[in-house]
C-alpha cells in the first residue's frame, strides 16, 4: 500500500492539470510572446500585414536553427556548428540557384537538405566514435563548416529565383498569414511530429534523459545519438535556405551568429540543456520573441547596444523564473509525501 | 517439475577496464528450477559477471553457453531476446519518460505486463506519471514487472532488495519462488545472508573476480560461504560476528555529553530529544522514512530545524551550512558514497578535501603535511588504493572507507554515520564496526543509523528506535535483539519494557 500512495498524490491530480503542469514552460513562452507582441502593437499602432511578414521572414532562420539545436539537445548532445552549417547551406543555395529556374532551385534545395543531414550526422558520428566531448567536436567542426562556406562563396553574393524566395516571403492566402509561417509549420509537422510520435522519437528522449537506462531498455544508443545530430543538420539546412529566402543573397558569415541565438532560443523555449526535456514549439515561439524584442527596442528609440544588454537580461530572468517553479513544486510535493507517510504511521 | 537441466553455463569469463580487472575468471552454472545466489565481497566481480550475462558489457574472454550452445550478446536487448534479463541495483527506467513510454520503449504491451503489476501489487500506480516522480522502491518493482513481462528463462536480480523495505522485498521473493516452481531460474545477488539462506538453493561464490566455489545451501551454512568469500588467509579475521561486541568497552557512566538534541522539529521530526555521550556508539533504528534522514540532515547542517536546539558540548549551536557542523566537530558519513566523494578525483584529494583549509600556507596547500595525514588515515582503515587515482574505480566498501578516512584525517568529535554499510560486504563491514568502536574508545561520539538490525548489537552501546518522527524506545545493547528492535520499529508496544521481557 505504501507503494500505491504516490499515485493518489494530490499533485498527480486530474489529467488536464498535469498536462498544464508538464507544458507550463511552453505555455509561459506563449504568454511571453503575447506580452511582447502586445507591447509592439502599443508602440506601433499601424501594425499591418507588412510588419507581420517581416517578423516571420526575420524569425524564420532563427526558428529553424532553434529546432535544429532542440533535436540535438533533446538527444543529450549539443551542436555548436549549426550556425556554420546554416552558412554552408546558405552559400550553396545562393551559388547554385543563381540565374537558374525554379525547378533547378528546388532540386538544389533538396540536395542541400540531404547534405545538411549528412553533415550533421558526421558531427554526431565523430563525437560518438572518438569519444571526444560533443562540445569540443562541434566547436571544431564549426570552423570546418565555416571554412567550407568561405571556400564556396568568398564574399556575399549569388541569389535565387524570385519564385523560390516567394516560398518564404510571399503571401499565398491572406497577407496576414505569410508563406514563411506555413513553411515553418509544414516542415515541423511533416518531419518532427511523425518522429516524435514514433518509437524513434521516444528513443531520442530516452537517450537524452538517461543514456544508461536507455541502453538497458534496449535502445540503440549510438545510432539514436547520430540520428539526433543528423536531424539537427537537416533543420540547420532548412535554416540556411530560409536565410537565403529572407535575405535574397548568400553570405558565408551570416549563418555563424545563429549558433548562440539558437541556444538562447531553446533555453528560453524550455528545453533542458541536460537533455531529454522540452519540445520544438517552445523554441520556435522563443525565436519569434528574440526577433521581436530587438526590433521593438530599436522602434522605441533604445540604444541598440543597450538593447543587447536588455535582451540578455531577459533570457536570464526568464530562465531563473523557470528554475524557480520546479523548486517550489518540489517543496510542496515533499510536504505532501511527508504527510502521507505520517498518516500511514 | 522436469528434471533439472543446466540452463546456463559460463566458463572463464573475464573483463577488465584498463588496468583494473573487474572479472578474472567467472564460472557459473545455473539449472532450471533453482534460485541461485551469487555471492562475494564488494568488488569480487558479481555485478560485472551479471552485466556480461545480460549483454550490458562485452567480456574480454570466456564463453557463455545457453542450453549448451554458445551465445554472444551485443546489448541487453539481444540477451533479453535469448531469455536472459536482469533487474539492476540502480533503476533502469528512463526518468524523464512516463512509465507507459518506458514500457513502449522496450515493446512491452499492457496485456503482457498487467498480470505482473497485479502480482507485485502495483495495480494502483499511475502509469502516466514520469518515472522520476515516483518513489524509488516503486520504480524497482515496476522495473521488475517489466522484466517479468518478457518471461525471461533466467531472471537476474542484482541487489534489488538492498534498497527495498521488508514488505516489498517479500513481493520480490514471491516472484522468485514462482519462477523456480515454473521451471525457470533465478540468479540472486544479495549481501543479506539470511535472505540468501531462506530463498536460494545453491550459491556460487566469487573472490577477486574468480569463482572460488559452489555451495549447496541445503547442506552447508553461512560459515562456509563466508570463509570462501574471505579466502584462506582472511578467514581467521572474522571468527564470529559477535567478536566485535565482546571487545566493546562498557559505556562510561561519567562520560560528558558530546551532542544534546532538545525538542528538535523539522520535516516529520516531532520533538526529538536525546543525548549522545562521548565515548559511545549510539544506534538509531527505524523503518524507511520515519524521520531518521531529517535528524541526520539537521545534525550535519544540511537542513535547518524548524524549532528545537542542538547543543554541542553544552553550547547551543545553529548550523546554517555543513561547514558550521564540521566546524563544531559533527561530520557525516552518508549511505550514498556518490554524495560524499568527488568521483573523478584521487583518494588523496578526497581525503584531504575538508582539511585543506587548515594546511594552507599563504594560500598554497602544504602537500607534504597533507600526504602524511592522509597516509595515516589510509593505513588505519586498510584502504585498498591500487585504483586510487580515481575514487569511482574503487569498490563500494573502499569508497565508504575513504569517506570515513577523510574525517579521520580532518579530525572530529562526533561521527554521524547514516547507513554506512549499505551494500558493503561482510569483511569491510567488520572493519567499519571496529573503526567505529575504536573511535568511541578514544573519546569520540558516534551516531549510527543502520537498516541492518543485527549491526546494533555488534557496534552500539545503546539504541534509539524512531517511529513516525518520534523516538519511541531506548534499548541497551544487551536488550537490542532483532525481535525487540523490530517490534519497537513497527510502533508496537512501549519498546523498553517489552523488549526487556523478550530478552530475558
Amino acid at each position: 500500500m505504501s507503494v500505491a500512495q504516490p499515485a493518489n498524490r494530490p499533485l498527480g491530480g486530474p489529467s488536464f492539470r498535469r498536462l498544464l503542469r508538464r507544458n507550463a514552460w511552453t505555455l509561459g513562452t506563449y504568454v511571453l510572446f503575447l506580452a511582447v507582441f502586445g507591447f509592439t502593437l502599443s508602440i506601433h499602432p499601424d501594425y499591418g500585414p507588412y510588419e507581420v511578414r517581416s517578423l516571420v521572414v526575420g524569425a524564420l532562420p532563427l526558428a529553424f536553427c532553434a529546432v535544429a539545436q532542440t533535436c540535438v539537445v533533446l538527444g543529450g548532445g549539443i551542436d555548436l556548428s549549426i550556425g556554420a552549417m546554416m552558412a554552408v547551406a546558405n552559400v550553396v543555395a545562393a551559388r547554385y540557384m543563381f540565374h537558374h529556374d525554379f525547378q533547378t532551385a528546388v532540386l538544389v534545395a533538396l540536395l542541400v537538405l540531404v547534405g545538411g543531414s549528412l553533415a550533421g550526422g558526421l558531427n554526431g558520428l565523430i563525437a560518438l566514435r572518438t569519444r571526444v566531448p560533443d562540445i569540443v567536436v562541434t566547436l571544431a567542426m564549426s570552423f570546418v563548416w565555416g571554412g567550407v562556406a568561405l571556400l564556396i562563396l568568398p564574399k556575399p553574393g549569388g541569389g535565387a529565383p524570385i519564385a523560390f524566395m516567394e516560398i518564404a516571403s510571399g503571401n499565398l492566402f491572406t497577407p496576414w498569414v505569410p508563406n514563411g509561417l506555413i513553411l515553418l509549420v509544414g516542415v515541423v509537422a511533416l518531419v518532427w511530429v511523425p518522429i516524435k510520435l514514433s518509437r524513434l522519437g521516444l528513443a531520442l528522449y530516452a537517450v537524452g534523459s538517461d543514456r544508461t537506462a536507455a541502453f538497458r531498455r534496449g535502445v540503440r544508443v549510438g545510432p539514436t545519438r547520430v540520428f539526433s545530430y543528423a536531424l539537427g543538420g537537416f533543420f540547420a539546412a532548412c535554416g540556411g535556405l530560409a536565410l537565403m529566402m529572407s535575405t535574397g543573397i548568400g553570405s558565408p558569415l551570416a549563418g555563424t551568429i545563429y549558433t548562440l541565438s539558437g541556444v538562447s532560443a531553446i533555453v528560453l523555449g524550455g528545453v533542458s540543456l541536460a537533455g531529454g526535456r522540452g519540445g520544438v514549439m517552445g523554441p520556435i515561439v522563443a525565436a519569434f520573441v528574440l526577433t521581436l524584442v530587438p526590433a521593438d527596442l530599436i522602434l522605441s528609440g533604445t540604444d541598440p547596444n543597450l538593447g543587447q544588454v536588455i535582451q540578455g537580461c531577459l533570457i536570464v530572468l526568464v530562465v531563473m523564473a523557470g528554475g524557480l517553479a520546479p523548486l517550489l513544486r518540489n517543496r510542496v510535493t515533499r510536504k505532501t509525501d511527508e504527510t502521507t507517510l505520517s498518516a500511514a504511521a | 517439475m522436469s528434471a533439472p537441466a543446466v540452463l546456463l553455463e559460463t566458463r572463464g569469463l573475464s573483463k577488465n577496464y584498463g588496468a583494473v580487472v573487474a572479472l578474472r575468471s567467472g564460472d557459473l552454472s545455473v539449472q532450471t528450477g533453482e534460485i541461485h545466489a551469487l555471492m562475494g565481497a564488494n568488488g569480487a566481480g558479481k555485478s560485472t559477471l551479471v552485466k556480461v550475462l545480460t549483454g550490458d558489457v562485452t567480456p574480454n574472454a570466456g564463453v557463455i553457453l545457453l542450453d549448451g550452445r554458445e551465445v554472444r550478446f551485443g546489448s541487453p536487448a539481444s540477451a533479453r531476446k535469448a531469455g536472459l534479463a536482469s533487474v539492476y541495483q540502480d533503476v533502469s527506467l528512463v526518468p524523464l519518460l512516463t512509465i507507459e513510454q518506458n514500457l513502449r520503449l522496450t515493446g512491452t504491451t499492457m496485456e503482457a505486463i498487467r498480470p505482473w503489476l497485479d502480482e507485485l501489487e502495483l495495480e494502483d500506480v499511475d502509469l502516466t506519471e514520469y518515472a522520476r516522480d515516483l518513489p524509488t522502491p516503486t520504480l524497482h518493482l515496476l522495473d521488475l514487472a517489466q522484466t517479468l513481462a518478457s518471461l525471461p528463462r533466467l531472471l537476474v536480480l542484482d541487489e534489488v532488495t538492498a534498497t527495498l523495505p521488508a514488505d516489498l522485498s517479500e513481493r520480490v521473493f514471491r516472484v522468485a519462488r514462482r519462477w523456480r516452481s515454473e521451471g525457470r531460474a533465478v540468479v540472486l545477488i544479495s549481501h543479506r545472508m539470511t535472505e540468501v539462506k531462506a530463498l536460494c538453493d545453491r550459491a556460487t561464490v566469487l573472490r577477486d573476480g574468480t569463482t572460488v566455489g559452489v555451495v549447496d545451501l541445503e547442506t552447508s551454512g553461512q560459515e562456509e560461504i563466508v570463509s570462501l568469500m574471505l579466502g584462506p588467509e582472511a578467514a581467521s579475521v572474522v571468527v564470529s560476528e559477535g567478536a566485535v561486541a565482546d571487545s566493546a568497552p562498557a559505556p562510561a557512566g561519567d562520560a560528558g555529553a558530546a551532542v544534546e538534541v532538545r525538542r528538535l522539529r523539522s520535516g516529520i521530526l516531532q520533538d526529538v530529544s536525546f543525548t549522545l555521550r562521548r565515548g559511545e556508539v549510539l544506534g538509531i533504528v527505524a523503518l524507511e522514512g520515519q524521520g531518521q534522514s531529517d535528524l541526520f540532515e539537521c545534525l550535519s547542517g544540511n537542513r535547518r530545524p524548524e524549532s528545537g536546539q542542538i547543543l554541542v558540548q553544552g553550547k547551543p549551536r545553529r548550523f546554517r551550512h555543513p561547514i558550521d557542523a564540521i566546524g563544531a566537530g559533527l561530520v557525516l558519513v552518508p549511505a550514498d558514497r556518490a554524495l560524499a566523494l568527488l568521483r573523478q578525483r584521487s583518494v588523496l584529494e578526497n581525503i584531504a578535501l575538508p582539511m585543506v583549509s587548515r594546511l594552507e600556507r599563504w594560500g598554497l596547500i602544504n602537500t607534504r603535511a597533507e600526504g602524511r595525514r592522509v597516509k595515516s588515515a589510509i593505513d588505519r582503515l586498510e584502504i585498498d588504493t591500487r585504483a586510487g587515482s580515481r575514487v569511482m574505480q574503487l569498490s563500494g566498501g573502499n569508497q565508504q572507507k575513504v569517506t570515513i578516512a577523510r574525517w579521520l584525517a580532518t579530525g572530529f568529535t562526533t561521527l554521524l554515520c547514516f547507513d554506512p554499510t549499505r551494500g558493503i560486504d561482510i569483511r569491510t563491514k567488520d572493519q567499519i564496526y571496529r573503526v567505529l568502536r575504536e573511535l568511541a574508545a578514544s573519546g569520540s561520539a558516534v551516531l549510527l543509523f543502520t537498516s541492518e538490525l543485527p549491526e546494533i548489537q555488534l557496534a552500539c552501546d545503546r539504541a534509539l528506535v524512531m517511529f513516525g518522527g518520534r523516538i519511541v524506545a531506548e534499548l541497551s545493547a544487551h536488550d537490542a535483539t532483532e525481535a525487540a528492535l523490530l517490534r519497537a520499529a513497527h510502533g508496537l508496544g512501549r519498546g523498553g519494557g517489552d523488549s526487556a521481557e523478550q530478552a530475558s
